[in-house]
């Protein structure tokens, strides 16, 4: 295994590639990947300052739009930058990734849902207050 | 008779024992998994508790969206032109990032440098412009103890140019480490955390630029 210890290459948190086998892709291949995923996140970029200034899409939509936006821009970070595959030895990162994806939607919608809640039981209390 | 296992252990198609690394070390079998694995993975569980903590922020902003305490409200203060410019410098930045990467994949000192000083800057710029936002949030009584809005604005974009600046500092050292110690292995390693880390950045922008900036600029009758 010595031998393949030379060949570790730069931003792959899994390999897309074999260890030992580090030649299947070119430079040029390994180039054109990333203006590939620049020219998608840009495109996605672009979408959503397009969806935020339009008045085009049914207007209680664009937050949800932006929401979607966002979700398939990190995908494609994740795919093209951070190099996240299905490659055998990407199967430790990517339930990690399942997991971590878990705890980040447990909070911030479970927030969300519990303090709407809140908000809503408490409203006679706010307009009692509020009242002359 | 034989269970796969074996028969994949005595199968001559995949070398000697039967073991193709790359191939099975995500399973556990095989053998342990090369360094450069083992590395990614660990900071790869970093990053991802990093991100659980941006998301504990990202909550508070959006329970406390509307607690504007009679100040302004974020349809009034954020300038989308200053978040597209951020927005772009980053994405740059972080393609600049990736080449660094296959410039030190294949040993060139030259493209490292030029690679890293280029993403360097960009991240430089975007920090600036944040700066330039903040005070002018400041200056127009916008500042983070203002509203309960603003005290989890300030706090989650505030948290993520902190990231961004230790980042520009972590990159400096890189830029120097291979520039006086050459592409050693544990450079190498360092490098492809530092890599990691710099997009991981960016993909917490992307969550910003999207959900704070953009849903935060539409003006108030079309917020869910």
């Amino acid at each position: 295994m010595t031998e393949h210890s030379d060949y570790e290459a730069g931003s792959y948190v899994g390999a897309d590639r074999e260890p030992g086998r580090p030649e299947e892709r070119t430079l040029a291949q390994e180039v054109r990947g990333y203006v590939l995923g620049l020219g998608l996140a840009a495109l996605l970029t672009i979408a959503s300052f397009w969806a935020d200034q339009t008045r085009e899409i049914y207007a209680s939509g664009i937050a949800m739009a932006l929401l979607v936006l966002a979700v398939a821009q990190i995908g494609i970070h994740l795919i093209f930058f951070l190099h996240i595959t299905t490659d055998p030895d990407n199967e430790n990162n990517i339930l990690a990734l399942a997991f971590g994806v878990l705890i980040v939607c447990l909070i911030v919608f479970g927030s969300l849902w519990v303090m709407l809640h809140l908000n809503h039981n408490l409203m006679p209390m706010h307009s009692l207050a509020q009242a002359p | 008779m034989s269970t796969p296992a074996l028969r994949l252990a005595h199968d001559p198609a995949l070398g000697p024992a039967g073991i193709t690394p790359g191939r099975i070390t995500g399973r556990g079998a095989g053998g342990p998994a090369p360094k450069r694995i083992v590395v990614g993975y660990g900071f790869w569980i970093f990053l991802l508790s990093d991100v659980i903590m941006f998301s504990a922020f990202f909550a508070a902003y959006a329970v406390l969206f509307k607690s504007t305490a009679g100040g302004p409200s974020a349809h009034e203060l954020f300038d989308l032109r200053n978040t597209a410019a951020e927005t772009a410098l980053l994405l740059a930045s972080t393609f600049t990032c990736g080449m660094a990467s296959l410039a030190v994949g294949h040993r060139s000192q030259k493209w490292t440098q030029v690679a890293l000083l280029v993403t360097g800057l960009l991240g430089f710029a975007f920090i600036v412009l944040e700066i330039r936002e903040f005070s002018s949030f400041v200056a127009r009584g916008a500042g983070p103890s203002r509203s309960a809005f603003l005290s989890s604005f300030f706090t989650l974009v505030g948290c993520h140019g902190i990231h961004v600046s230790v980042a520009l500092l972590w990159l400096g050292t890189m830029m120097a480490q291979f520039y006086a110690k050459g592409f050693r292995q544990d450079i190498r390693y360092r490098f492809l955390c530092f890599s990691l880390f710099w997009h991981a950045l960016d993909i917490v922008w992307v969550a910003i630029f999207n959900l704070v900036y953009l849903v935060g600029s539409l003006p108030p009758e079309l917020l869910p």
